[in-house]
């Protein structure tokens, strides 16, 4: 009855071609336990930590980020999950309305460490909105942003502390995020529109 | 799926697609979720300017939408009957065109004419909701009614929900009916004859002169309000007996399934349309429809508020 959000995938690809593989299988792997190594040398309180996926990409993301970090320090860490639509600055700029689906944050970020995640970092606005809406829910002792892969081209004064793989890209290109999880293998990959 | 809502304005149930419904109700569970946060406000609708115009008595649907618009930032101002100039005289287009002229993005409109709405929306520049229009429709009142009733029963495929009372009269009927079918439920309607439309079977409901055979086994029992401020003389003989034969009662309710709930869309007659032991008891499910109602509208008023309705197929940033 409620409809599902669902990426699909098949749809958005349409016209797209791939023009090379970042990371295979064991690359994604190794960035994500980097990342995860990175964070607990950064001094994190991590008793303190709360990890937040921005969806759509970050929610897988931030799940296996998430594991790589529980098994390195032992003790559980909360995942929540937010969903910026309602904060983006681009909902009437003539694109369609987005699919929207909901903020759920394991409890209150007041005084803790959330550390954002998301797949891509490309303009920055996305995580401009996430830090909009995470203020709206509480005072956390310090935000930061994690990204399995930044892309380039930012609009914004934003940059990610923790961050997988530096993909020089054009504008022109997609950068993909496939995780088991959506698309049933770990890949990263750049498409870029056919010509004609 | 969730496809694009490409509608400029919402003026009745009638003319959208069961696609569009199911949008609107997706996105109200979200919306839900926002009423639910400490701090109960997004910046969605920064900068949009809301204008209800309620020119009939309202207390649950002007502060809804006012509610609805300010949780997502727009800035509301909500004018009714007694304190507009419709009362120097001035015309129902003369008044919205003025409103218009100060560039609203939307104009939430409530009138006692059936039509008001449509023939406001093709005069004006913003969208127009309707929010009730005579006894024509009450769009937004059927959707916070299939929010509540999805919720306590999931998809509404199959289901029976028995409409009782004034249908003829109720916009709120009219809109529920146009919803619940094209939501594939089962309606069944019954009232006094007298308070019951002609054309009512063409609408794909099964009528019954009797409160008994509606309310049997349904899953849903909704009471529609006994409108005094629009029956003309001897249509009912009188509240009381109206109640006798029409009324839903502690003893009659028990004819709807053991789960069955109860529905109204306010403000209760207590004692003539429904009991008040039924009204407050557990199945009464009156007070959750209400929270819907500010769910449901600040969807209506995300999809209407600006901008065009392309499907997108960009690049997420």
């Amino acid at each position: 009855m409620i409809p599902a959000i669902s990426p699909r995938r098949s749809k958005k690809y349409e016209g797209l071609v791939q023009t090379r593989e970042v990371l295979d299988e064991a690359g994604v792997r190794r960035v994500l336990a980097k990342m995860a190594d990175e964070i607990v040398a950064s001094r994190i309180d991590t008793s303190r930590l709360m990890i937040v996926g921005i969806r759509t990409g970050g929610v897988h993301v931030a799940e296996r980020l998430r594991a790589d970090l529980v098994s390195r320090i032992g003790d559980e860490v909360p995942l929540g999950v937010m969903d910026i639509t309602l904060y983006r600055d681009d909902v009437f700029s003539g694109l369609a309305k987005p699919v929207i689906g909901s903020t759920e944050l394991p409890g209150s970020i007041d005084g803790r460490t959330v550390i954002l995640v998301d797949d891509v970092l490309y303009t920055g606005r996305t995580t401009r909105a996430a830090l909009v809406e995470l203020m709206d829910f509480g005072r956390p002792d310090s935000v930061k942003l994690a990204t399995l892969v930044d892309r380039g081209h930012r609009e914004l004064p934003i940059q990610p502390d923790f961050v997988g793989v530096v993909v020089p890209t054009t504008r022109a290109e997609l950068v993909s995020v496939l995780l088991r999880e959506v698309d049933g293998v770990d890949q990263v990959v750049v498409r870029e529109r056919r010509a004609g | 799926m969730n496809r694009s809502f490409r509608h400029r304005h919402l003026l009745d149930i009638e003319s959208l697609e069961r696609d569009d419904l199911l949008t609107i109700l997706g996105l109200s569970e979200k919306m839900w979720e926002v009423s639910e946060r400490a701090v109960k406000k997004v910046p969605t609708l920064r900068g949009k300017t809301i204008i209800g115009l309620f020119l009939e008595p309202s207390t649950r649907t002007r502060s809804s939408f006012e509610i609805a618009g300010k949780r997502l930032s727009a800035d509301v101002i909500n004018i009714s009957g007694n304190t507009s100039s419709t009362t120097k005289g001035e015309t129902l287009l003369d008044t919205v065109k003025n409103l218009d002229a100060m560039r609203p993005d939307v104009i939430v409109l409530r009138h006692s004419s059936s039509g008001a709405a449509h023939f406001v929306a093709q005069r004006v520049n913003c969208s127009v909701v309707n929010a009730g229009d005579g006894m024509h429709e009450h769009p937004t009142q059927a959707l916070l009614d299939c929010a509540t009733m999805i919720k306590h029963k999931g998809p509404l495929d199959g289901k029976t929900v028995a409409i009782v009372g004034d249908v003829a009269h109720s916009r709120v009927a009219r809109s529920n009916i146009h919803a619940l079918t094209k939501l594939g439920a089962k309606v069944r309607v019954a009232g006094p004859r007298t308070l019951m439309p002609i054309d009512i079977a063409a609408m794909g409901v099964d009528v019954s002169d009797r409160v008994e055979p509606a309310i049997t086994d349904a899953d849903i029992v909704m009471v529609l309000r006994l409108q005094s401020e629009r029956q003309e003389a001897g249509l009912i003989p009188n509240a009381r007996e109206y109640s006798r034969y029409f009324g839903i009662n502690p003893r009659n309710i028990e004819l709807a399934k053991p789960d069955a709930i109860v529905m109204h869309p306010g403000p209760i007659n207590r004692g003539v349309e429904l009991e008040p032991e039924v009204a407050d008891g557990p199945r009464s499910v009156i007070l959750e429809q209400v929270s819907y109602g500010v769910a449901v509208r600040m969807a209506v008023l995300y999809l209407l508020g600006g901008g065009a309705h392309d499907e997108l197929a960009s690049q997420a940033v």
